[in-house]
């Protein structure tokens, strides 16, 4: 999933004081799922807007808060076109993702972003969520059994560890598990370390951050007259 | 009215709602401003209804739950205590000062400590004056009785 944490309340004030009706839109989907944006956190970031607003004089802006089920669509964006005629500005509490289908959806609108989208990842424990995926666009977890030295070794090396694995740990920190050693001792258990033996070439980038956004086309998925944007 | 504080108390029935029914009993004297609202448990207080309490213009929350280890619902009062310091954060990030917020734990049998929490609190609170966030009497008082009725639903699990 998709995981965000919120923005500071005075950022998110200072981005919102200057309109006078601001709807503040949470997400159903990951950033409930990681407590960053749901109904719950919506609700407390709107309760602590409005004090943080009155305290600097500007009372008169008008919060108000609803959950959709989901941001990045549009089909789930139709609950709130009825509503948002009354606002002359939308903070979002989804991704980046979230943030941006409102923004195209109601162009005549401000749109904020009230939090930060951090990384794809998963709920590690209670509390705690890691990141998993750099979503480079070629993926080799196929290679590594399963674990992404892309998104997991600080310095996304393809070809073993480097000389700061120490007992485990990356020497960027002593929280942070080595990705090199969870690949080397899964390799161990399924009886395939001489797999790590042949020498992995060098990531092609080009689908990842390369020529502008990327896009998944599915030809016989369009709709005629509707095929994908130019 | 006086110019004591105003504060509401979220307590929990098992014990600081059981000790504020003592503190009467023994007729003790504690500041008159203060409003008791009860909770099965402190664990069932959400971080939004202590914002909504200052949001409508209280001068400060006393939340009261059972002593460590002693929760009728196992760990109810350790689950409040991190969700008080959260809804702290948000206080302090808003602009209001955080001390206006506070946790405390007492037994069923502490009618006196009650009555200390809360002169505590009203002390602590007094130099810090109003809070700015009031626009007046009658629409705090409106603002605690929407309060009261949110949480009693949310206690009954939503049912009318």
């Amino acid at each position: 999933m998709i995981v965000a944490d919120r923005k500071k309340i005075p950022e998110i004030r200072d981005m919102v004081k200057g309109h006078d009706r601001v709807l503040l839109v949470g997400c159903g989907t990951c950033v409930t799922v990681c407590l960053a944006g749901g109904e719950r956190e919506t609700g407390l970031i709107g309760s602590a807007l409005r004090m943080s607003l009155k305290l600097i004089g500007r009372e008169a802006v008008t919060v108000h808060e609803c959950t959709i089920e989901r941001q990045c669509e549009d089909a789930f964006i139709d609950v709130l076109a009825q509503r948002v005629g009354e606002y002359d500005a939308i903070c979002s509490l989804g991704c980046g993702a979230g943030v941006q289908a409102l923004a195209e959806r109601f162009p005549g609108k401000a749109v904020y972003p009230g939090l930060n989208t951090q990384f794809i990842g998963i709920l590690e424990s209670q509390g705690v969520w890691t990141e998993k995926c750099a979503a480079c666009g070629n993926c080799k977890l196929g290679q590594y059994f399963g674990i992404c030295p892309i998104t997991r070794c600080a310095k996304r090396q393809l070809n073993g560890p480097c000389g700061g694995s120490r007992g485990g740990k990356c020497e960027v920190s002593d929280s942070t598990d080595c990705a090199w050693q969870l690949i080397y001792e899964r390799a161990k258990s399924l009886d395939k370390v001489q797999v790590l033996d042949s020498l992995m070439p060098a990531q092609d980038w080009s689908t990842s951050n390369d020529g502008g956004a990327r896009k998944v086309v599915r030809e016989d998925q369009c709709i005629a007259g509707m095929g994908p944007k130019a | 009215m006086n110019n004591q504080p105003i504060i509401l108390a979220f307590c929990c029935h098992y014990c600081a709602y059981a000790a504020a029914d003592m503190a009467g009993s023994m007729r003790l004297q504690y500041p008159a401003n203060v409003r008791v609202l009860r909770f099965p448990c402190t664990g069932k207080i959400e971080e939004n209804y202590l914002l909504a309490a200052f949001e409508q213009g209280v001068d400060g929350v006393i939340v009261a739950g059972c002593l460590e280890g002693g929760c009728h619902f196992l760990e109810g009062n350790l689950r409040a205590r991190k969700r008080v310091g959260r809804a702290k954060q948000f206080l302090s990030e808003a602009g209001v000062e955080q001390e206006r917020l506070e946790m405390f734990n007492l037994s069923s049998a502490e009618g006196p400590r009650f009555a200390e929490i809360v002169r505590e609190m009203s002390d602590r609170i007094a130099p810090l004056g109003p809070s700015p966030l009031r626009k007046n009497q009658s629409a705090m008082n409106a603002g605690i009785a929407a309060l009261e009725k949110q949480t009693e639903l949310a206690i009954q699990g939503g049912r009318k």
